[in-house]
């Protein structure tokens, strides 16, 4: 079970080869990644410049990652989030669950994401032709999260 | 023992995201009143400076508060040496 928070990118070949290497149990692996776009609430996004909490923003992905492990059978769970100033098309955000059938997989990985969306202290700031905007929450994302209460 | 209001506690305030930027501050220490007990009072007592600190921590404006690194909410206690961070709903992901 690993959390990263870094400015740089991530490979996504190399994290699924890296978890499912000598584990022959792992049967099953589901992988989420999310990307800039260049479009957001009408106005075009040229950049978006990511902040979080250094040190609470860790604690609260492990709490998460704890979380899923508690729920579901998996074997292994990885969380990358990048912060800094990415560009349309930049990777912003993997997760990867490893299990032994399907289910487990990608359920684990969505409840992943709904509460890293909700839960983990990380804020959005769009450059558009009107200047910096910072990103509202989504009463859709709290929506997404409360599924799994 | 009566309790003592006069006692000082120092905490470390941080603020981010458009809070941080309001603010012109990512942190600052504040010695706090013994008056102030919990992240209620503590925000009522920031909200007392006025201007933007009136505006943006107003009653109702969607403002989270974490002490020590964990989710807080009104009621929860604040003590000498705790970190407390103010900042807007999270939109990472």
């Amino acid at each position: 079970m690993t959390v990263r928070v870094q400015t740089g990118d991530f490979d996504v070949g190399r994290e699924m080869t890296a978890m499912r290497h000598g584990n022959p149990k792992i049967g099953a692996m589901a992988c989420f990644v999310g990307v800039v776009r260049d479009l957001n609430e009408g106005a075009n996004v040229a950049a978006m410049t990511l902040e979080h909490y250094p040190g609470m923003t860790e604690k609260a992905l492990e709490k998460i990652v704890d979380e899923a492990k508690a729920r579901w059978d998996i074997y292994d769970a990885l969380v990358v989030h990048r912060v800094g100033t990415l560009k349309p098309t930049d990777q912003i955000v993997l997760v990867v669950v490893a299990s032994a059938h399907r289910g487990e997989a990608f359920q684990a990985c969505e409840f992943l994401m709904d509460y890293l969306k909700t839960r983990a202290p990380f804020w959005k700031k769009e450059t558009t032709p009107k200047g910096g905007r910072w990103v509202d929450a989504r009463t859709a994302d709290d929506a997404a999260a409360d599924r799994w209460s | 023992m009566k309790p003592d209001d006069s006692r000082i506690a120092t905490i470390e305030v941080l603020y981010f995201a458009r809070l941080r930027e309001a603010f012109g501050r990512e942190r600052e220490r504040i010695e706090l009143p013994g008056t102030v007990k919990d992240v209620g009072d503590l925000t009522a007592w920031l909200r007392s400076r006025g201007d933007t600190w009136a505006h943006e921590l107003a009653p109702g404006k969607p403002v989270r508060v974490a002490v020590n690194q964990d989710m807080a909410s009104a009621d929860t206690v604040v003590v000498n040496g705790d970190e407390v961070a103010f900042f807007p709903p999270v939109t990472g992901g």
